[in-house]
């Protein structure tokens, strides 16, 4: 609070040298882990993303349903196809209040890339109990290129506030 | 070594309006102290509205009691966003910034009507936003407000005048401080707690600017005559104000930390060129942290994520741990040189315990270093933000340095306060000696309730996860202990609310008489400046303890870093 004596600019403490020079070392390591888990780790944030207007997504999304439907489902008294598409395909899930559609159906241990967007308000896509978290914007088409690595059924939880219904914005994939 | 500036007055002949304070022997200008004294008042008016706000979301969240509809679910956990991260806050900080560019100088405020003009902005802009969003539906957008979903044009325009208005005052720090310069107060360079708040005064221009950058186009947006605004660029636009706005607590904070250490421990910097260069580096670095909200977003580079998630090399990291260390090391000396110099750790069992203003610090400092500021860095990892984006371990995160560091810091700030700016007595001393003790371990158990749950995959800002039907029954505990928390920093908070307004409501004005609250009548301000080089470098008075301290805070922080990349490896493989 008071003003310091005129020449202030002195050498560091050895115990201030010693504890700057530990952090300053750990600062380096968390710098260098995620440059090195880009290219050893197997989760990593899709970077893969297109600009496309909400009506060119859903008549994608609307192929891809008419292309691998197997099925039917209900999902909190709304029916939702089931889509079961080929391993190494591009699938496609479209977010808009309050829903996700379709469900996706996927094989354990297959790779799918994963198309991502919404029609109206910005949303989550929240897979639980897995527990993978993706921004989901209008306008944007983000690709994430994912490999299931657990069978059963998973939940797609919207985690973006998207006005009053949004807790009720569930979807699901299931993975065989 | 140190000295307090002699009393002379400002201008010779002139009508200065201006008191000296008996326990610092500063001079208070009457414009400064009725301007603090106002800041300090919509302060606490909005930490009211933003506590009650937080006790009935936190009632709702608590599955098991679920008090609230949606729909007020919602719109109060708006309000509560905006009234704490920003309106509590800000208000706050304003006092602090007039408090430090005069009193802290012995100087006058030099531009008192434009500051009020300021404060006039702010206060109706932030009782507007209360007003907009209580009535109008349309107006529940949370704190973030995201394009596209659109609010009344009010909401930004309330938005819009609190920002304008908190610019002005704080162009008025530099103000004060340039003409403080110009008229001969500082002769040397700026005391450390004011050079704290200049790097928080500019990081506030920066943020403020951020802040028109986003909500101006989006008022523009709502009034229909701008067609689109892209989701992607307000995102940025907007947290390039709201991160950033939480490092200007970040430095206001650690400027506190400084003088609460001063004015209860009776510390001199151990040494000036380390605590600046760590504020320079948040000065630097620090507000590259906008992108952990951009982290999991469609359309940026790795490469750019990856360079501003870590403040170019973890540098405004590597400035809170510089601080962590100088400001415990700098009491550890001065108790040591008291003659406490038992053991490592001697000295802390002789600290000043039952002293709001050092108790509420060292709550502040363990909540926002060991769960704040370590969570933060975890889940800013640009891979580990998958597993925590938007999910309850976010409000966790920030819970801890907002409400455990920043406002336990600032609560226990206002205890000195009251007799020194308000000049009232500090009534209900025995529950100020509590305060910061239960409003530092409710909000410890809402962070660790709240990280838990996110750590299951619960969502933030979510009225009802049980319609995910994915929950675990493990959530059912972790929300209990959120709730409970909740409940206990409520009360914390209901104690500091009862003790500022009886302190300042009942009893008549007196000159404060001594700087201690409750832990003896000596003077720890004046005795820092009898610390001298040899008290300074004596064998025994070096700070070991501290030492032993930070260490175990790295082995903390490294176990905490290094499981949630164990976590990691082992969800779905994505790309």
């Amino acid at each position: 609070m008071l003003a310091p004596e005129r020449i202030w600019w002195k050498p560091l403490g050895r115990l201030e040298k010693t504890w700057l020079t530990v952090a300053f070392v750990w600062c380096i390591f968390l710098t260098l882990m995620m440059p090195l888990w880009y290219f050893m780790g197997k989760q990593n944030v899709p970077t893969e993303t297109y600009k496309i207007s909400g009506a060119d997504f859903s008549a994608k999304v609307n192929a891809f349903v008419d292309q691998y439907k197997v099925g039917e489902e209900t999902l909190n008294g709304v029916t939702f196809p089931v889509v079961a598409p080929p391993a190494g395909s591009d699938v496609y899930l479209r977010a808009s209040a309050w829903q996700w559609y379709p469900i996706l159906q996927l094989e354990v241990g297959k790779t799918y890339r994963l198309h991502l967007s919404s029609m109206d308000l910005q949303h989550g896509f929240s897979l639980q109990p897995v527990n993978i978290n993706l921004q989901v914007l209008p306008g944007y088409d983000y690709v994430a290129t994912i490999v299931p690595t657990s069978t059963g059924d998973f939940t797609v939880v919207c985690n973006e506030f998207c006005s009053l219904g949004h807790h009720t914005m569930v979807g699901k994939i299931i993975v065989k | 070594m140190a000295t307090l500036a002699p009393t002379t007055p400002w201008t010779a002949g002139a009508k200065d309006d201006y008191r000296v304070c008996n326990v610092t022997t500063l001079k208070v200008d009457m414009h400064t102290e009725r301007l603090i004294i106002a800041n300090a008042v919509m302060a606490v008016v909005t930490l009211v509205l933003g506590g009650l706000f937080a006790l009935l979301i936190a009632l709702t969240r608590w599955q098991a009691i679920h008090l609230l509809d949606a729909t007020w679910f919602y719109r109060l956990l708006t309000l509560h966003g905006i009234d704490m991260l920003v309106a509590w806050i800000v208000f706050f900080e304003m006092a602090g910034l007039h408090f430090g560019s005069t009193a802290l100088l012995n100087a006058r405020h030099a531009a008192p009507k434009l500051a009020w003009f300021g404060w006039i902005l702010m206060t109706i802009g932030g009782l507007m936003v209360n007003g907009v969003v209580l009535f109008d539906a349309k107006s529940i957008v949370m704190f973030s407000a995201y394009v596209p979903l659109k609010a009344h044009p009010l909401f930004y325009l309330s938005y819009i005048l609190f920002a304008v208005g908190a610019l002005i005052q704080v162009i008025t720090f530099f103000i004060n401080i340039v003409v403080a310069k110009r008229e001969g107060k500082v002769p040397g360079s700026l005391p450390l707690a004011v050079f704290g708040l200049m790097t928080a005064a500019i990081l506030a221009v920066y943020t403020l600017l951020e802040g028109a950058a986003a909500v101006v186009p989006a008022f523009f947006w709502s009034l229909g005559w701008m067609q689109n605004y892209d989701p992607g660029i307000y995102r940025n636009f907007f947290w390039g104000f709201g991160h950033p706005a939480q490092q200007v607590n970040l430095a206001a904070m650690v400027s506190i930390w400084y003088m609460l250490a001063q004015m209860t421990v009776g510390i001199r910097p151990v040494n000036e060129k380390f605590s600046r260069l760590a504020f320079i580096l948040y000065l630097f670095f620090i507000n590259l942290g906008s992108a952990h909200h951009l982290l999991v977003d469609p359309g940026l580079s790795f490469a750019w994520k990856a360079v501003n998630t870590s403040y170019a090399m973890y540098l405004a990291v590597l400035g809170s741990m510089m601080h962590a260390f100088s400001i415990p090391a700098a009491m550890e000396i001065a108790l040591r040189a008291k003659g406490f110099t038992k053991g490592l750790f001697g000295w802390l069992r002789n600290a000043p315990w039952g002293e709001p203003g050092f108790s509420g610090m060292v709550m502040s400092m363990i909540l926002f270093g060991w769960v704040g500021g370590v969570t933060g860095v975890t889940i800013g990892t640009e891979q580990i933000n998958m597993l925590a984006h938007n999910t309850l371990r976010l409000p966790g995160h920030f819970h801890a340095t907002v409400v455990g560091g920043t406002t336990t810091a600032f609560m226990a700030f206002t205890y000195y306060v009251i007799p020194l700016i308000f000049r009232k007595e500090l009534k209900l001393k025995s529950w100020a000696k509590w305060q910061p003790y239960v409003y530092g371990f409710g909000s410890l158990l809402v962070s660790l309730g709240m990280i838990t749950s996110g750590l299951q995959g619960v969502s933030r800002r979510n009225w009802d996860i049980t319609f995910a039907g994915v929950v675990p029954g493990t959530v059912d505990l972790t929300l209990a202990i959120f709730g409970i928390g909740a409940l206990i920093a409520v009360t914390g908070g209901i104690m500091y609310v009862t003790i500022v307004l009886v302190s300042i409501l009942t009893g008549p004005r007196v000159e404060p008489t001594q700087m201690l609250l409750l832990t003896g009548t000596h003077n720890p301000l004046l005795e820092s400046t009898k610390l001298t080089d040899r008290d300074m470098e004596l064998p025994k008075n070096q700070p070991k303890g501290t030492l032993v301290l930070v260490f175990a805070f790295l082995a903390w922080f490294a176990i905490y870093y290094l499981t949630n990349w164990w976590l990691l490896g082992r969800t779905w493989f994505i790309r």
